[in-house]
């Protein structure tokens, strides 16, 4: 399978504080990856590391096939994201923030419009084109940024704890989304506190104080730790 | 290209959702050309005079008439105890009390000499002065009209005088209200342009939509244009709905080119905006935004003499005004609209609006970072 993110080594530094300690881990093509750590291990820093958003102290990591040091800009073409903080335009329509972020990445007026009418279709929200974002209730406005994160079609999607402060049948049928993705062969890259959700992903990986303690299938690693479920294990790795 | 054009969209467009932002738009200039150039009008015009009169002759009538006649003066109250007047002073009720002693008439006649007492409010040393000159004017009038009259001599009989003829150019009525209106259209632009500039960019990262842009591969540059365009709009906007009401509210004469005015104000603009995007690269809430701009927006102008003339100001302050654009573009709107000054004119503040704005905007770019 193709490695779509390798990381060697990598080190994040604030002060004195190391927030990532030489981290290493591949991900391969077309694979939900979840990444996972209680509050404060590390995860939200090593992804915007990933995303470009922070340089890192010391290491390697190629995303996309892309030098994270040399080839920013490239790394930032083949990727998506989604921040847990939500970040579309709350002062603008639906159709706005599509207008505006299709834009950016270069894609054209025609073929946006097919776009934006079969994801508007696919999520039922087609009366909601002309809204703003911020009249629309948190379940919608999550849908809508992971739809618009991956939106021009990137190899990789990061997801920063996206299905923060919702319901659980929210939840699920966010899942939905994030598998019908995946089947499209977007990489889905995604961090969560939520660990049956953690039962979703391929593989995933449990960090703990900066570290990476544990990366494998869940099924494994509830053999591994014996274990009934992974909210078990993570309890054994994180203590 | 293109992106550039969708980012100035998006900002105009919420712009135009935000009903707050378009008040101030619209609200802005109109308030600060029908209040600002109003209140701070220099012109002196109804001073307050407390008279006291202890002589009552038909002459000490008639310089009090003459003084009531004046356009600039007022008399207020009277009495014959020049401590009641004192308590005027000190009340601020009159600016100046005027003392004809007893026997100022018989003086007159008699020794063709007399003495008044004119105590002046010099608290504003400057209206002080310009009241006591005005009132000392009335009155040496008055000296020579009497002069002429008893002694019926003509008033050139002084053998040797020169006579100064003075003419004030290019604003002759010394209209206060002509030399305000460029100065305060100047710190409408300056007050437009810094806010919008310095709420857009934090406002993008208190909601979080900044880093969702700085996983894009829009280029900063290309960022910042399409964010800084529209303000240089929306400003242009304001400086010409100003000038309107100048012109149509004041009478006020636009001598110079307006081509000359808004370019300068692109240039100034840019400056500006810079000021405003460098300002906002550093801060992290709009609170924080608010208070460094308003920091710098009374140095700015305090310093930049709307009110007082720059020339006299100690030789280090106006060394400070050279970084000081409000003051450079204060100048070239006043000389444009005023005097008619052309191009060759404003090379100097040209020069120092291009560095000044070239440093700010590369300032703003250079902290402006998409990696933290």
């Amino acid at each position: 399978m193709e490695k779509v993110i390798t990381v060697r080594n990598l080190v994040k530094k604030f002060g004195s504080f190391v927030a990532n300690d030489h981290l290493n881990f591949d991900v391969y093509q077309g694979e939900i990856f979840g990444f996972l750590g209680a509050n404060g291990a590390g995860k939200t820093t090593a992804m915007k590391i990933l995303c470009g958003l922070s340089s890192p102290t010391s290491g390697e990591a190629k995303v996309a096939g892309f030098d994270i040091y040399r080839e920013t800009e490239k790394v930032k073409r083949n990727i998506g994201y989604m921040s847990q903080k939500f970040s579309l335009y709350e002062d603008l329509t639906v159709a706005e923030n599509i207008r505006f972020f299709s834009g950016i990445y270069g894609i054209p007026p025609a073929s946006r419009k097919v776009k934006q009418e079969k994801l508007l279709k696919d999520l039922g929200l087609e009366s909601a084109k002309d809204s703003l974002i911020g009249s629309l209730p948190l379940g919608w406005k999550q849908k809508l940024a992971f739809s618009v994160a991956i939106f021009h079609d990137p190899k990789i999607v990061f997801l920063d704890e996206p299905t923060g402060g919702v319901d659980p049948i929210t939840r699920r049928k966010f899942w939905d989304l994030i598998y019908g993705a995946a089947d499209r062969g977007i990489t889905v890259f995604v961090t969560t506190h939520y660990m049956d959700e953690a039962e979703y992903c391929n593989r995933v990986s449990i960090m703990n104080n900066g570290r990476i303690e544990a990366l494998d299938t869940p099924e494994n690693l509830k053999k591994q730790y014996s274990a009934k479920n992974m909210d078990e294990v993570f309890l054994k790795i994180a203590r | 290209m293109k992106t550039i054009f969708y980012v100035i969209q998006k900002e105009f467009i919420q712009v135009k959702r935000n009903k707050v932002m378009l008040r101030m738009i619209v609200m802005i200039p109109l308030l600060q050309m029908l209040v600002l150039v109003f209140a701070a009008t220099y012109d002196l015009k109804n001073v307050d005079i407390f008279l006291v009169d202890k002589d009552l002759s038909s002459t000490s009538r008639e310089l009090a008439g003459k003084l009531e006649a004046s356009p600039f003066f007022t008399i207020n109250n009277t009495s014959f105890d020049p401590e009641d007047g004192e308590k005027e002073l000190l009340r601020n009720a009159d600016e100046m009390v005027l003392v004809i002693p007893r026997g100022f008439e018989r003086d007159l006649i008699r020794d063709d000499k007399a003495s008044l007492q004119l105590l002046v409010n010099a608290i504003d040393g400057q209206a002080a002065q310009l009241g006591y000159s005005y009132a000392a004017s009335v009155i040496r009038d008055f000296n020579k009209n009497i002069i002429a009259e008893w002694k019926g001599l003509p008033e050139f009989n002084a053998p040797f005088q020169i006579n100064t003829v003075s003419r004030f150019w290019y604003n002759s009525e010394l209209e206060y209200k002509w030399y305000m209106a460029p100065g305060v259209l100047a710190i409408l632009v300056t007050l437009i342009g810094l806010f919008l500039s310095g709420m857009s960019l934090v406002k993008e990262k208190e909601q979080g939509t900044i880093e969702q842009l700085n996983v894009t591969p829009i280029k900063k540059i290309q960022f910042l244009t399409g964010k800084l365009i529209p303000f240089v709009v929306i400003a242009l906007f304001d400086l010409s709905f100003g000038l309107l009401i100048a012109k149509v509210v004041f009478n006020l004469p636009i001598v110079g080119s307006l081509w000359l005015v808004f370019g300068f104000g692109i240039l100034y603009l840019l400056g500006i905006l810079g000021l405003g995007l460098l300002i906002s690269t550093v801060a992290d809430t709009q609170q924080q935004v608010m208070f460094v701009t308003y920091f710098f927006m009374m140095i700015f102008i305090l310093m930049g003499g709307i009110f007082t003339p720059v020339d006299s100001m100690p030789h280090w302050a106006q060394l400070v005004n050279e970084a000081n654009p409000v003051f450079h573009f204060m100048k070239v709107m006043r000389m444009v609209v005023l005097k008619g000054s052309n191009f060759g004119d404003l090379i100097h503040e040209f020069v120092a609006l291009c560095i000044l704005g070239f440093t700010f905007l590369s300032l703003a770019v250079w902290r402006y970072r998409k990696t933290a």
